[in-house]
């Protein structure tokens, strides 16, 4: 049997690229964050590790690695010591098909987009076994608060994607950036509606404010995890913030032509379109309110899942007349 | 999926519950059933403490009241002091005391808008640009009486320190600035579609409720109930001032909300009316000490949170025989359990944040 030991190097090469990635993007999210935050409220943010404070999120790292792993009295052990990897490892699956370049993508699946969607929805078990297994009410009530809000946004979040999939005539993420050669899908009308959808159900699949509901601060305290500390609680933290890089990701893939671009290497573009949404739902984050579970879900179903559906029928209704 | 009742102990440490307030939720789901609020974890015996102390000695007290609206506070219990001694301060304390209780309002209310916001959701973003805010203020005072948060300014004959023209151009420029940067906070909040849907019609205090609890302040204002004891029973140079009572419609958080940024603005009106007439003279009136009150008092005053009261008893001894605060956000929390009833959690924090209670004025 001809094993095939140069490609399996191949890909733990790529792999570990992809968990360094993960990794260091996390970090350098969360110190972004908390600088965007800081200049929008008239603050510097850390200032004190490192220039500018770069090194903040190493030095919080560290501190976090170091800490004491506290299991909560009564606890599902099992269930709550499971939860933050069913929350972590499926945030660094995702990026098995994230194309970065032309040639930089770990393996480009044909199911590509679907893969992403639904990968990073496995993340919902973790973050409902962790409201359960940690014998906290409030945990319980996030845990449930988030699966409702992750399950009901799932529904608009895959039409929106149906649209994009439709216009480019494949699921494989490659061909969705080739596909937009001609011009970014954001351009068309059925598209541009598309992608309002699908920031605003992925903002909330992501539990960002406006729909921050799961760990509603002034309401759960953290939610869902509350009673996690040291290394897991840093697990729950980076899946968020990669979390967060997918979504931006995939919506700069999906609508903005990903790493199609003039001059710079497209790594650049793709980065630099990713990061310019990161910075939107900053934005977007530290400046609206939160709204009220009923009233987000009143939002989902009945607001955004119609009209997507709504666009669904529109768009193929002008692909079968184009022919 | 839970048929009994979910008991919830919101606090005494809990980002959401102002200061060290306990509230003991029974949640049906996340329907509120009852809410119980268990107070006194901030409580020091202030009114025992006063019959200890002389009336001047007892001034620092006040501060720590309320300690957002410490010349507030000073000026409640100084004015009682004084009609009990028959005292009455010169002009220029007067109009002096206006502009500082006033100043002090705006700061008070600031801080109650934004911390309102935070509790919907709000990421520290307004809480910090009302610091900013509310720091030019601290300021303020700081030049005036060399402290930030326990002013004890107002004083019994007068007020510690006199307006000098830096502190005057420093109010000029604060009122100039602020009338711009509330404009700010209706974009930021006022007219934010999320923000109204969070807060409109949402724990509507009807009149006769709040009137039965003894609710005052801008949350009696915001169900459309024209009191306001500084138009109703005038003090200081108030009725000298011009300004509008300014008043809600519905009572729901919202109008509690846009009450005080209303009376934010009057305020500013208020604080360029005293300046400008400012008169000239000692700050201070000539008074013989020790006090030895004898017979009893009770004079409220507007304070940025409702009446604030004190009713003080003394038999011709240096020491007051009794003393008693009225503590607006007293009877602004005792109707909590009336208002969060049937309401889901996300609201009764809603509520909560709008009524503006501060626990240092509560448990004394």
């Amino acid at each position: 049997m001809n094993f095939p030991v140069q490609e399996l190097l191949k890909l733990a090469a790529k792999g570990g690229f992809v968990l360094g990635f993960v990794a260091v993007s996390a970090m350098f999210l969360i110190w972004l964050e908390r600088k965007v935050s800081a200049w929008i409220q008239n603050r510097k943010g850390p200032m004190m590790t490192g220039p500018q404070g770069a090194f903040q999120s190493v030095a919080d790292t560290v501190k976090l690695l170091l800490k004491e792993n506290i299991v909560p009295s009564g606890a599902d052990f099992f269930i709550w010591w499971l939860a933050p990897f069913f929350v972590a490892i499926p945030a660094v699956m995702a990026f098995v098909c994230m194309p970065f370049g032309p040639h930089h993508i770990v393996y480009d699946l044909n199911v590509g987009i679907l893969y992403i969607c639904s990968i990073t929805s496995v993340s919902v078990l973790g973050i409902f076994m962790a409201g359960w297994g940690s014998n906290n009410k409030y945990s319980l009530l996030g845990g449930m608060r988030s699966a409702a809000q992750i399950i009901s946004y799932e529904v608009p979040l895959l039409l929106s994607v149906l649209v994009v999939v439709m216009e480019a005539g494949t699921v494989s993420m490659q061909g969705i950036v080739h596909a937009q050669e001609p011009g970014w899908f954001i351009l068309k009308p059925n598209v541009m509606v598309a992608f309002l959808i699908y920031l605003i159900s992925a903002t909330a699949e992501v539990n960002r404010v406006p729909f921050d509901i799961p760990e509603a601060e002034s309401e759960l305290v953290a939610g869902y995890h509350t009673e996690y500390s040291g290394m897991k609680f840093a697990m729950f933290f980076v899946a968020e913030y990669t979390n967060f890089f997918i979504i931006s990701a995939t919506t700069a893939t999906l609508f903005f032509g990903g790493w199609l671009g003039p001059w710079a290497p497209s790594p650049v573009w793709f980065l630099l379109k990713a990061y310019g949404i990161v910075f939107f739902l900053m934005w977007v984050r530290w400046t609206l309110p939160r709204l009220r579970m009923d009233q987000m879900m009143t939002f989902a179903w009945k607001v955004l899942t119609p009209l997507a559906l709504v666009n669904v029928l529109v768009t193929g209704w002008f692909l079968v007349r184009k022919g | 999926m839970i048929k009994d009742e979910l008991v919830i102990n919101m606090g005494p440490q809990h980002p959401s519950t102002h200061g060290v307030l306990f509230l003991e939720l029974r949640l049906n789901g996340e329907i509120v059933n009852d809410c119980r609020p268990h107070i006194g974890y901030l409580h020091r015996s202030i009114e025992k403490v006063a019959e200890s102390r002389t009336l001047t000695q007892f001034i620092p007290f006040t501060d720590r009241l309320d300690y957002l609206a410490s010349m507030n506070n000073n000026l409640g219990f100084c004015l009682a002091a004084e009609r009990l001694l028959q005292i009455e301060a010169v002009r220029r304390a007067q109009y002096l005391r206006v502009i500082v209780a006033e100043l002090n309002r705006i700061a008070s209310h600031l801080l109650a808008i934004s911390t309102f916001a935070q509790d919907l959701g709000a990421y520290a973003t307004a809480l910090f640009y009302a610091m900013r805010d509310r720091q030019k203020i601290v300021q303020i005072f700081d030049e005036l009486c060399g402290q930030r948060l326990t002013y004890n300014y107002v004083r019994i004959g007068g007020v510690s320190g006199d307006m000098t023209p830096k502190i005057a151009q420093m109010i000029r420029d604060f009122i100039a600035s602020e009338r711009e940067i509330l404009k700010d906070y209706d974009d930021l909040l006022t007219h934010n579609i999320i923000f109204k849907a969070r807060s409109k019609n949402i724990g509507v205090l009807a009149q006769d409720i709040a009137l039965s609890y003894g609710v005052t302040g801008p949350n009696l204002r915001a169900t459309g109930f024209n009191w306001d004891v500084r138009k109703d029973e005038p003090y200081l140079v108030y009725d000298k001032l011009d300004f509008k009572v300014s008043l809600g419609t519905v009572g729901d958080a919202w109008d509690r909300y846009f009450v005080r940024v209303q009376e934010m603005r009057e305020s500013l009106k208020i604080v360029e009316q005293a300046l400008a007439a400012l008169p000239e003279g000692d700050p201070v009136v000539k008074v013989n000490k020790p006090f030895r009150p004898n017979g009893e008092v009770y004079m409220r005053t507007e304070s940025p949170r409702g009446d604030l009261g004190f009713y003080i008893v003394g038999n011709g001894e240096a020491f007051p025989y009794r003393l008693k605060i009225r503590a607006p956000s007293f009877s602004n929390i005792s109707v909590l359990p009336v208002m969060a009833k049937g309401l889901n959690v996300s609201d009764a924090v809603c509520v909560l944040g709008s009524l503006d209670i501060v626990m240092g004025e509560i448990d004394r």
